[in-house]
């Protein structure tokens, strides 16, 4: 035999890569389960995705029958946040609708509220909020204090100006949560696609009994490894490449940075889930157990990627084990080049830990798929 | 495994041949070798015991909405001491980590880059500005946009920071008119863990529940196994069943292993009844179980069924059911989708059960909505199922 291990072939690729795009994309179900889910999620999800407080329902229990108190309640009821402003009667009734979950929080205003106020005392309002809502709760409640000193400011002047403190949001200038959201639900849909199409490479093979045949050929582990990653890269980059176009055409997200710097970090950031999602195919002898290890990596890495909660709020060993995660790095950049406009050297410095991690796991793919020869 | 093979056997049973009604003994061994075979695989035990642990940990410690140290940059241009003070009062409080300047410039990179959430300019005619009559802004914020919770922390805490240190040079009188005093019921310390962990339950039982049914079904009508299982006597629900028990039996050992974890490890309270839990989990596993036969039996092949249980289990679960965004604060659309997420009435009342307490008000309405969208999953399935077994 003339070829030996390590000899690389350019036609004996090509005509691999072939086979691995045409075993992906032929069927016509599978091409269409490609894109359209993920492409459908962004759209559904990108409205979903909000940590705002919006349509809210509210209970007010009033016991002070004075100028004050209306003026707070009327305030509150035509608040843009609140949907509906339930009157109750009683501390029994409040009790009921908080446990029910019907409002996320009630109003308890004493009988001296107004007398307080006229007096030049502090009048005090206790918010009952549902605390099995905590986060949508605080959101409530910071809203409600913004009317509270409103009406406390009308009421009396305030020694600060109100307009002590200038405020301006750089890069979202109305925080719109939306432009936060679409981007990186971009990043996190190209994520599980790439890595549940990598995962199920090498182990449905596997399962059928072809990766056999495919060992005893000619091809060397190399070869494998690359073809297997091109169709996932391939249809990593043209989803990303539709979801960016999405989030810019549709959802009119200002991209506000350079195309041409994102791009290689998209490569990297793929080529980098590719890696992994062949590790994981690398080791599982079946495609239940590809899925499902999958999962179990995947689900973890979107949630201490940064998307759900900021990426500092964590442990330190957390964020640490987040600098392994590829979505973390490419969330920076993503959401950088979309609002911030990110210089190259701050996208430089986001992308070669994608670069690392792609390396490392490709390496250590190639390593699985050898070491299962013996 | 000493294992008997069991359909062909039960089918001799004499009298009984022709029977294709329920079998009690034929259904007993259809659940003896799904069992055996789920328990052989370790991506099971990956699934069923690893997975939820690992979930429930991030949950309660790596997703917190509870915000810590937030960096900000602090740009003193005066040095007048009323300005020195509030720089002072900014580095000293306890959410925000100040790293100090002299000239905007230098943090503003700091802030696109992302190592910095925002910064405060005191400016150089602060006192000044102190001292004068008429309204104006005394100091700057500026917030990184890109995340706008952060944002508007950030903004609110300084607005806190300013107004405190005012009422402090003022000689500490009370300033404001209203003082709100919230108190968050089921929750005082306001941990976010004891929202997420519950909720997080659901979650896991979403992939145990469909994820896997999906896949194992699959996986029979992908190798052409699930044809050979159909031509012996068994009737198509006993092989229903007997794939699905093992996979309830496994979601229902894996909630009680889950709320030891958030109970024992976690520290979330279960103020309701272990009973209500285990009845909310058990009818959860309805429309869980019901979507992922019903996304088999649709795709009959293992890749596309992991993509939809993915794309229409697991991400709603996430997102739509109000686990960590607002329902409420959807659009109507998307919340008119959210009542078709088995998950959605699931958190609402294992929120409910863990903290509140039995609040059976919230409990029926949530069961009732899983039992029906699960029954609709199998009536699908079923219907797909059978039609295809008749030539």
């Amino acid at each position: 035999m003339r070829r030996q291990f390590g000899d690389f072939s350019a036609t004996r690729l090509r005509a691999q890569i072939v086979k691995e795009i045409l075993s992906l994309l032929r069927d016509p179900r599978s091409r269409l389960l490609v894109f359209a889910p993920p492409l459908m999620q962004l759209l559904i999800f990108a409205f979903a995705a909000t940590l705002e407080v919006r349509n809210a329902d509210m209970a007010v229990y009033n016991h002070d029958a004075g100028q004050w108190s209306h003026e707070l309640v009327a305030r509150v009821g035509a608040a843009d946040f609140v949907d509906r402003l339930y009157t109750v009667r009683s501390r029994d009734e409040l009790r009921q609708l908080i446990n029910r979950r019907r409002v996320i929080a009630a109003l308890d205003i004493p009988q001296d509220f107004s007398r307080n106020i006229i007096a030049g005392r502090t009048a005090k309002v206790q918010v009952i909020v549902d605390g099995r809502r905590s986060n949508a709760g605080q959101i409530t409640v910071g809203y409600l204090s913004l009317i509270a000193a409103d009406v406390g400011a009308a009421a009396r002047r305030a020694l600060l100006h109100e307009s002590a403190v200038g405020v301006r949001h750089w890069f979202n200038p109305n925080l719109v949560y939306r432009w936060f959201v679409v981007p990186a639900l971009a990043g996190i849909l190209v994520f599980f696609s790439a890595l549940m199409i990598t995962a199920l490479s090498i182990a449905r093979e596997r399962e059928l009994g072809t990766f056999d045949q495919l060992l005893v050929s000619p091809t060397t582990t190399l070869e494998i490894i690359v073809a297997k990653t091109m169709p996932a890269l391939a249809v990593g980059v043209v989803l990303g490449l539709m979801m960016i176009a999405a989030s810019a055409f549709i959802f009119r997200i200002p991209f506000q940075g350079s195309f041409w710097w994102l791009l290689p970090s998209l490569l990297l950031f793929i080529l980098s889930v590719v890696g992994i999602g062949l590790m994981v195919s690398a080791v599982s002898a079946t495609q239940q157990q590809a899925i499902l290890g999958a999962s179990a990596i995947g689900v973890p890495a979107v949630l201490m990627s940064g998307f759900a909660t900021p990426v500092e709020n964590m442990p330190v060993v957390l964020q640490w084990m987040a600098q392994g995660i590829p979505l973390t790095h490419f969330l920076v950049v993503v959401q950088g080049t979309f609002l911030k406009a990110m210089p190259a050297s701050d996208i430089i410095a986001n992308t070669w830990p994608l670069g690392v991690i792609a390396l490392v796991s490709l390496s250590l793919a190639t390593l699985f798929v050898r070491s299962g020869l013996e | 495994m000493s294992g008997q093979p069991p359909a062909p056997r039960t089918g001799a049973t004499p009298g009984k041949r022709a029977s294709r009604k329920f079998d009690r003994r034929r259904l007993m061994a259809l659940v003896r070798k799904e069992s055996l075979q789920a328990m052989r695989d370790p991506s099971t035990i990956l699934v069923a015991f690893v997975l939820p642990a690992v979930l429930l940990f991030l949950f309660a410690y790596a997703v917190s909405l509870d915000v810590r140290e937030v960096r900000i940059g602090v740009v003193l241009e005066s040095d007048g001491a009323s300005a020195q003070s509030l720089a002072a009062a900014f580095s000293g409080t306890r959410y925000l980590k100040v790293t100090p300047a002299r000239d905007r410039r230098e943090v503003a990179a700091q802030v696109v880059s992302g190592e910095l959430r925002g910064f405060v300019v005191i400016p150089q005619d602060f006192e000044r500005r102190l001292a004068s009559r008429v309204p104006q802004p005394l100091l700057q914020v500026i917030t990184d946009g890109s995340q706008p919770n952060t944002a508007t922390f950030v903004a609110n805490y300084a607005q806190g920071v300013v107004q405190n240190w005012a009422i402090s040079r003022s000689g500490g009188a009370p300033i404001s008119a209203i003082e709100l005093e919230p108190r968050y019921w089921f929750n005082p310390e306001l941990e976010s863990r004891r929202a997420l962990v519950p909720g997080a339950i659901a979650i896991v039982m979403t992939i145990i529940g469909t994820m896997m049914t999906a896949l194992v079904v699959a996986r029979e009508w992908e190798r052409g196994t699930m044809e050979a299982v159909m031509s012996t006597p068994a009737s198509v629900v006993e092989i229903l069943i007997g794939k699905l028990l093992p996979y309830f039996v496994l979601g229902m050992i894996a909630t009680l292993g889950s709320a030891a974890l958030a109970i024992l490890v976690f520290h979330v309270p279960l103020r309701g009844s272990v009973l209500a839990l285990m009845t909310l989990s058990a009818v959860f596993l309805i429309p869980a179980l019901g979507q992922g036969l019903l996304i088999s039996s649709v795709t009959r092949n293992q890749f596309l069924a992991s993509q939809i249980a993915l794309f229409s289990g697991f991400l709603p679960a996430f997102l739509l059911s109000g686990f960590f965004f607002e329902i409420d604060a959807m659009p109507l659309s998307i919340r008119a989708i959210t009542y078709l997420v088995p998950a959605r009435y699931f958190v609402s009342s294992l929120q409910t059960v863990f903290l509140a307490g039995d609040v059976w008000a919230v409990f029926i309405p949530d069961l009732a909505a899983m039992a029906a969208i699960g029954l609709l999953f199998f009536a699908i399935a079923r219907s797909r199922t059978h039609k295809n077994l008749e030539p």
